[in-house]
Order: structure tokens, then sequence, then C-alpha cells
């Protein structure tokens, strides 16, 4: 097992490189230049120049590369170009507020979804899976934006139960919950769709393994049948799918944020792009992947522990 | 001595033709069907916004029977005004019909959903091609371009690219394909693999085929079939990722009616005009469940150990 944990976290190591390195790039290519954007259309020859020194703009591309490397390993996110703050300031304002957003919508997800997939995948081919299954597509085929407006119009509008936009004060649990409660509801339901697809399919495959009949043919309650033996094999890839949406997740903050005006690394995206903040952009970039990055290592190490026939 | 005295059993059933069994097994998914059904709907739809026309009496000009108002035309004395029975869905923020825009606007989805799958299949088709029967460093190359693609999460992968190209409807296009074409690749580099086992490939190599004709004549067909049942369902996706990147503000410019940014206009009126927000999300949302359901019956078609 330590084994195991060595190579594979020796594997993420060049991904996460490759990664950086494309990030770099890319925003390396990004149409305009950086200082004309930081200064606007109408700063003089002189001033762009200089700031373009400042910035080391002017640094060849691999020396500009290693920089962000060495940076980077520092912890150092650079300055904005747009409001001059330190983006590492920036970020620790608004991570908070994606990672409770992400992490609850998960909890809804696992919470809703598998007991949905397990009681489709018992009454398989009934009314209620029929239905299970149609509710199940759409909300995969709900854009997470839609989804916040319709959860919004009922209990932000309608119903008054919950505050509709805004984040919420972090030192104020009370407040901050209650700003959670929409954003992470619509999450949450994204997730439960395919949490509930896949324990469905999971469960269905495990129900009709040899194992199963022994368990049943040996007098077991049914309830230690489904829930000890056939839900223990069907939760690796449940884990797995919880671990994909997971990346995708953080991706479907970026619309919930905008929807429900919510402070946020989603949110900050959206800004560094619409500005052109490109040192912002990039560094929003570089958490986003390192997070997807961490999360396949989890999804992969989780794995092993849910189900007993994988040995390393 | 008849076979029936041997106690052998005639077979009742028909035997059928592979082409028999996959439309029967289309026809008995009443999911897919709802899916082909409504998909049809709407390409019908986009393809006739601007057509099919009926003359209105009083001999005025013949209108458009879908569409029966210019989806730019702006009537600003009752901007916001509730749906009624001249505008189906109400009118928007600038007074233009909803409806019309909605109608106009699948053209948009479906062309971005229909092209960008098209670019980032074919992309991928040759990706996961060339690393499949070439194998060696070509193959490792590639599948590590493909698994470092796959890294990013689809939206975020969209903005990085349209970041680079900038917005518009070519571009986002572009950038949805880009993000689409790893999935592909590797579908078509597992396919490849599997077919490439087969002795007519052996054989055709045996008779000096050169690598071009084999990867064309033998292995391009035999792959095909997996792919369109993708393309199905990622243009599911791509259409999604549109309204998502549209909804942002980097899609079709205005004022060319696209759904994600009718929704994003409405946002600022959800409390006094919800219609302008509701209607043209409702129209995504059948869409892409369209497409959806379509490609999950294909694929219960190609993969019958998933039917149950």
């Amino acid at each position: 097992m330590l084994k195991y944990l060595a190579t594979r976290l020796a594997l993420t190591i060049p991904t996460f490189l490759a990664v950086l390195t494309l990030v770099f790039f890319v925003v390396r290519v990004i149409p305009g230049d950086p200082a004309t954007a930081a200064l606007g259309d109408y700063a003089s020859q002189e001033a762009v120049e200089a700031l373009r020194e400042r910035m080391g703009l002017n640094e060849p591309l691999y020396m500009q590369y290693f920089q962000f490397l060495g940076d980077l390993a520092r912890g150092d996110l650079g300055k904005s170009m747009i409001t001059g703050k330190e983006i590492s300031g920036m970020v620790k304002q608004v991570l908070p507020y994606t990672l409770e957003l992400t992490l609850s919508a998960i909890i809804v997800g696992a919470l809703l979804g598998i007991p949905i997939g397990i009681h489709t995948a018992r009454n398989s081919n009934t009314l209620v899976d029929y239905i299970g299954r149609i509710t199940s597509l759409a909300g995969l085929s709900v854009p997470a934006f839609y989804l916040g407006i319709l959860v919004m119009l009922l209990f932000a509008i309608k119903l008054k139960w919950f505050p509709a936009v805004g984040g919420g004060d972090l030192s104020d649990w009370k407040s901050n919950l209650s700003h959670l409660a929409l954003p992470s509801l619509t999450l949450g339901l994204i997730m439960t769709a395919s949490v509930t697809r896949l324990t469905r399919s999971a469960m269905l495959n495990v129900l009709n393994e040899d194992f199963i009949r022994t368990a049943r043919a040996k007098g077991l309650s049914e309830r230690v049948v489904v829930f000890r033996h056939a839900l223990r094999a069907a939760l690796v890839p449940i884990v797995s799918i919880i671990g994909i949406w997971a990346a995708n997740l953080i991706a479907d903050s970026v619309l919930t944020e905008t929807v429900f005006a919510r402070p946020g690394l989603g949110k900050m995206l959206v800004g560094a792009i619409m500005q052109r903040d490109y040192t912002a952009l990039q560094s929003v970039m570089v958490i986003y992947t390192g997070f997807v990055v961490i999360i396949n290592l989890l999804t992969d190490l989780v794995y092993s522990l849910v189900d007993p026939r994988i040995t390393h | 001595m008849s076979s029936k005295s041997l106690g052998v059993v005639e077979p009742t059933f028909r035997l059928r033709s592979q082409k028999q069994r996959v439309i029967h097994t289309f026809l008995r998914n009443r999911t897919a069907i709802l899916g082909l059904i409504l998909t049809a709907i709407i390409l019908l739809i986009a393809f006739f916004a601007d057509n099919w026309f009926v003359a209105l009496p009083q001999g005025k000009e013949p209108t458009p029977l879908l569409a029966h108002y210019n989806p730019l035309l702006q009537d600003t004395r009752n901007r916001l005004s509730p749906p009624d029975e001249d505008h189906l869905m109400g009118l928007d923020s600038y007074g233009r019909d909803i409806w019309s825009r909605i109608v106009y606007g699948a053209r948009v989805s479906l062309l971005v959903g229909v092209s960008s799958v098209a670019i980032g299949g074919t992309l991928g088709l040759i990706m996961g091609l060339l690393a499949g029967y070439l194998g060696g460093l070509v193959e490792n190359t590639l599948m590590r371009v493909v698994d470092i693609l796959m890294a990013f999460p689809s939206l975020i992968m969209g903005l990085m690219v349209l970041a680079v190209l900038g917005s518009g409807l070519f571009n986002m296009i572009l950038a949805i394909g880009i993000v689409l074409s790893p999935t592909f690749a590797r579908v078509a580099h597992s396919a490849t693999l599997s077919v490439k086992a087969n002795e007519f490939v052996e054989a055709a190599r045996a008779i000096g085929a050169s690598r071009m004709r084999i990867m064309r004549v033998h292995l391009l067909p035999n792959i095909l079939g997996e792919m369109v049942v993708l393309a199905s369902i990622w243009i599911a996706t791509a259409i999604r990722v549109e309204a998502n990147l549209s909804f942002i503000g980097l899609g079709v410019s205005p004022p060319t009616p696209a759904w994600g940014s009718m929704i994003r206009d409405g946002t600022s009126h959800l409390f006094d005009a919800p219609w302008e927000s509701l209607y043209p999300g409702l129209a995504i949302l059948i869409t892409v469940l369209a497409f959806n359901l379509l490609g999950d019956g294909l694929r219960d078609i190609l993969d019958p150990r998933l039917q149950r």
C-alpha cells in the first residue's frame, strides 16, 4: 500500500508540471500585451515599456517560465495586473467560499444519490425506476446556472426562505449557512443526478453476481445482502464517479457563483478573463487544475480502500 | 431418423439479421424513441425558423409560421411585457419577442453542438487512430497529451481556449471541439487497439498494404460506429457547454439570439419578469435532454450488457 502511494504520488508530479506548463504558455499566447492591458490603450510607449521591464516580460520566455515555477514553489502567486493586490491574498479570501460550496454539494449528492440509486436498482423496470431514470437524465441535462435560477426563484423570491445573492459572512455561521443553502442545493442536485445513475447501474451489475445469490442462499437478511455485500462491491465505481464529478463541480461552481453573486474562485476566474488580468487568470487556473490533480489522486486512493479486490 | 424423434426442439423464434436486431432494440427502447422524436422536432424548428411562410389576412406580408416576429425587432414601449396571445413567451428587456428568439437560438445551439462535435470527433479520431495503430513513441506522446488535457474540467478548458482565441461563434465552436477531442481520442484509441488485434489486419499487412491503407480501409470503418454513438452523446454536452459560455458572456456576440445569453440578460429582471430567463432555459433543458436520451438509447444498442 505504501509503495503504491509512493508511485501514485510520483506520477502526480509530472502531470501537474505538464498542466502548469500548459497554463503558462496558454496565458502567454493570449492576444494583447499584458502591460498595455494593465495601463490602458492611451498609455505612452515609455510607460508600457517600463512596465514590461518591471513585470519581467522582456526576459526570454524560458527565464519567465523558471521564474514562474520558482515563485509558485514559494507560494508566491504574484500581483494582480488590474488591482495591484497580492493574488495569494485574494485567493485566501475567496477560497473558503468555493471549498464549502463544493464539499457541501458532494455531501448532498452522496446522501441523496446513493439511496435513490439503490432503491431504483432494487425496483428496476418499475414505475419508480422509470421516473428515477428520466429525472436523473434531466438532472444531467440542466445547465447549473439554470437550475440555480429555478432554485433561487422558488426558495428566495417566492418562499423567501434563504437570501438570493451574496456569500454571507464567513465568521458568522448563521449568515454563512443561509447563503450557502441555495448554491449547494443547486450543485448538489446536479451531483445527485449522476450519483443516482451510476449507483443504479453499479448495483444492478452486482446484484446479478454469484456471490449475492450465495449470500441470499445462506439465508442472510435482504438488508445485509444489499448493504454489506452488494453496496461494498458497487462502491468502487460510485466513488470514482464522485471523484470525477467533484472535478466537474469545481467547474460548475463558476456558474453557480455567477448566478448567486457569490465570492469564489469561479467568480475570480471569470473576472480575470473579462478584465484581461493575466496574472490572476494564470493563478486561478493553476489552483483549479491543482485541485483536479489532487482529486484524481484521492479518488485512486479511496478506490483501494473500499474495494477489497484491489491490492497493491 | 427425424430430428423430432431425437428430442431436438425446432427453433420457434425467427433468426434476425444484425440490422433487424439493431432496429428492433432501438424501437423497444422507449426513452430512445422519445429522444429521437424530440430531436427531430428541435431540428425542424431550427430549420424552419425563418421560412415555411404563412400569409396573414388583410393582405399583410407573409410571416414565418414559427417565429412570427423578427428576433432582433425591438418594441421598446412594451419592454418586459408578460406572455400573452401575441407573444407566447413575453418580451425581453429590449422588447424583443422571446419565442422568436428561442426559435432562432435553436440554430446557434445546434450549429455549435454539431460542428464542435464534428471538429472534436475528427481531431480525436485522428489522434486515437494514429496512437492505437502506430504504437510506440507516437502512442505514448499522444496519449500523455490526452491525459493532460483531460485533467481540465470541460468548462475551465473551454474558458482557457476562448481566452486565447477571443469570443465569437467560430471560436466557440473551435474551443468546444478542442475540449471534446481528448474523450474521442481515448475511445478511438481503445477501439483501434481491439480492431487491430484481428486477423484481417494482419492479413492486410501480409499482402503488403501500406499503413495508411490499413488505417483507412480496415481500421476506420470498424471504429466509426462507436464514434458516431459517442458523438450523439457529446452533442448534448457541447450544447450545454455552449450555453454555459454564453451565460458567462463569452459566446455569440449580441444581438444574435443564443439561449445562454438570453438567460444572462434575464437574470437582472428575475423579480419582475422571470419569463425572460425561464423559457430559454427550458429550451436548453429539453434540447440537451433529447440528445442525451437518444445517445443513451444508441449506447444500449451498441453495448447490450448495459440493457436492463
